[in-house]
């Protein structure tokens, strides 16, 4: 079964460079500017687009994103609106393979069958979910692979050789690697030490590993982008974001370039990884 | 005790940690190596005689248990019915049950060689107990609690602080319990390698609820004993509060399978329950999933979960542990409410009967007592669990008041 996260990765392969995984929050910090934002995406360089579906206890994520989910579930935003943000995203863009990231309980509230069947119809291409390891994976995991998406784990410092393949196992798409024990957006990762454990998780798996938490500049995304396959970046986009809105929190004239722009540069250190590398 | 027969409620959880459809291990990877290896250490700690032992002499030497079980006789003549009893936990070192399971963990906690203790509190009780152990056994602690509970339980932030502990206000969400508990596993996220999570109550991802309950389970065990002795026979009814639920499973776990026995749980029903501002996760919650476990769960039709709200800072949470919500779907445990007015009444009133001035968690239990135990003859035994003492309440319960006089 080819998706559009594998048709991607196998496209940036070819290329001989790294893929930009983007993280905003759906709803952030309106429905209609978060939407013109993910439209905008694609072309200032994002090759995975990552949206985040809010909720009120992000347990794993560090102030910026917090932040962004509670701006987004204060203005209204809910899972059928992330819903319909995909799917108007998929009205003018068919390839940029999209992921929903986020916690289990809405997706357990909305009902998971409803859920894999809309979030498909949308044209959503997978899921992260952060507090489903893969000991609960009956809950969403082995009915998202049953339906034809994609289901991304997250691998951690704290996973070892032994753990690794249960990890591994029912993980499609790309493995997500956390480069840091801790929350979103806190301590900027260690090069040298990303790259040995990315190269750990490759003599367990042929999925492309994506590094992502705490990954701010282009200049670490350069230097994540050498050893991976993917660099995520999320908390950094988002406080751009935050960054532009007026006082009541609106987004102004400036908000979509600012967020743009940020991605134009990370794009260009992910780029120029592999040709810095190889000189 | 009653033999575990294949009926018996005393059996769970599974070996994922499930009672039922509730419980699990709903954390993020980072976290999960972390609870299968404290599973592990409890399960072999649970077997070791020397650590059981040793755990023994502290409950005795300085927790001071057994806690007494006091025949409150003038509650009784007030009531006009059952005969009620009062498990005194309030007595315990620190003033609440929570340090028969802080002790336990702690125990582990160094067992395991962890260096460093982080724990959430709500009213403070936990917290106080977790600093408190942390100071006997030399360990440095960080508590985790909502700047609103901050505000409202200050006789304990001061208690901590004097203990030797960091008490870190948590500004985020409802910057009451649910969002201290965030807090603590972002830090838990962060501090792998050398930290231990000292979980309050009976939830979070297993082992916590399974392993909280058997530290809190000497109280119905000493219970049991105490009624035997006293009444030569085992009581008709157990009542206990519940907010995370540790007291209630405490008390009730030895008796779950004597099923001539009534079991009353009691839920803070806030302004009341059709008011939106209560904490009451079963009479007003639906199942879902936060913080490690699935259980019953204060939340949105989105499934975003919503503020509990209680005069009770303990019982000011949206969840439930899993195992009573088990309890709940199975008919075991009865659950009630009781509102802030019923359980400031009932705080008022066992100080005036009894002279024992209950924390207002416990007021909650103690409110639904007189309806119950009126309707019941002379030879009914009904046990109240008084879980804490109030003194930590004064302010509220001052406060409460003149604003009713308003």
């Amino acid at each position: 079964m080819t998706t559009r996260i594998g048709r991607r990765f196998a496209a940036l392969k070819k290329e001989g460079r790294a893929a930009l995984v983007t993280f905003t929050m759906a709803g952030d910090p309106d429905y209609e500017t978060s939407l013109a934002i993910a439209k905008a995406l694609p072309k200032a360089g994002a090759d995975v687009i990552e949206l985040g579906m809010p909720f009120t206890d992000p347990m794993a994520d560090g102030p910026a994103i917090q932040a962004a989910g509670v701006r987004a579930l204060a203005a209204g935003q809910n899972m059928i609106k992330t819903l319909a943000l995909v799917r108007e995203f998929r009205k003018t863009d068919d390839a940029t393979p999209v992921v929903l990231m986020g916690y289990y309980n809405p997706i357990y509230i909305y009902g998971v069958d409803r859920f894999l069947v809309d979030a498909k119809a949308a044209g959503v291409d997978g899921l992260i979910v952060v507090d489903l390891p893969p000991e609960e994976d009956e809950e969403l995991c082995l009915p998202a692979l049953k339906s034809g998406l994609n289901f991304i784990r997250l691998a951690t410092p704290t996973t070892d050789d032994k753990r690794l393949p249960a990890v591994l196992n029912n993980t499609s798409g790309f493995v997500y690697y956390v480069s840091i024990t801790g929350i979103t957006g806190a301590a900027a990762p260690d090069a040298g030490k990303v790259s040995t454990a990315v190269t750990r998780i490759k003599r367990h798996t042929k999925l492309p590993v994506a590094v992502g938490f705490g990954v701010r500049t282009a200049e670490q995304a350069r230097a994540i982008a050498e050893a991976a396959d993917g660099v995520v970046v999320g908390s950094a986009l988002v406080d751009a974001l935050r960054a532009c809105l007026d006082k009541q929190g609106k987004a102004g004239s400036g908000t979509i370039k600012t967020v743009t722009d940020l991605v134009s540069a990370l794009a260009k250190g992910v780029k120029t990884a592999r040709s810095v590398a190889a000189e | 005790m009653t033999a575990l027969g294949p009926n018996s409620f005393r059996t769970g959880p599974d070996e994922r940690g499930h009672f039922g459809i509730y419980g699990g291990r709903f954390v993020a990877e980072t976290l999960m190596p972390l609870i299968l290896e404290l599973e592990k250490a409890y399960t072999v700690a649970r077997a070791d005689p020397k650590y059981q032992k040793e755990m023994d002499g502290h409950l005795a030497n300085y927790v001071g248990r057994p806690s007494p079980l006091y025949f409150a006789e003038r509650l009784t003549q007030h009531c006009g019915g059952a005969k009620i009893y009062f498990k005194r936990e309030e007595l315990n070192h620190t003033g609440a049950h929570k340090v028969n399971n802080v002790l336990g963990q702690i125990m582990l906690a160094l067992r395991m060689g962890k260096t460093r203790i982080i724990a959430e509190t709500g009213a403070g009780m936990h917290g106080v107990a977790t600093a408190t152990l942390c100071a006997k056994f030399g360990l440095p602690c960080i508590v985790y609690m909502g700047s609103v509970d901050v505000e409202r339980q200050k006789p304990n932030v001061l208690r901590m602080k004097i203990l030797g502990a960091e008490v870190r206000a948590v500004e985020s969400g409802s910057k009451t319990l649910k969002d201290a508990m965030n807090e603590a596993l972002r830090d838990w996220v962060t501090n792998v390698a050398d930290t231990f999570y000292c979980i309050g109550t009976v939830a979070g991802p297993h082992p916590y609820p399974a392993m909280v309950r058997d530290f809190q389970s000497i109280i119905g065990r000493e219970t049991r004993e105490q009624i035997i002795a006293a009444e030569g026979r085992l009581p008709d009814s157990l009542i206990a509060c519940i907010g995370g639920g540790s007291n209630a499973m405490g008390l009730f776990h030895p008796f779950l399978d004597d099923r001539a026995i009534e079991i009353y749980g009691v839920e803070a029903a806030g302004h009341g329950l059709n008011s939106g501002k209560h904490a009451a996760s079963i009479a007003g919650g639906k199942p879902g999933v936060l913080h490690g476990n699935r259980t019953y769960l204060l939340m949105n039709d989105d499934g975003q979960i919503e503020e509990a709200h209680s005069i009770s800072a303990g019982l000011d949470y949206p969840g439930i542990g899993p195992e009573h919500a088990w309890l709940k779907d199975m008919g075991r445990v009865k659950f009630l409410s009781a509102t802030d007015d019923e359980a400031v009444a009932a705080f008022q009133l066992c100080s005036k009967l009894e002279g024992i001035i209950p924390a207002l968690e416990a007021a909650h239990a103690l409110a639904k007592v007189p309806e119950i135990a009126s309707k019941k003859p002379a030879d009914h035994l009904m046990v109240v669990n008084l879980s804490g003492r109030g003194d930590k309440d004064l302010d509220s319960v001052a406060a409460f008041l003149e604003s009713k006089k308003r």
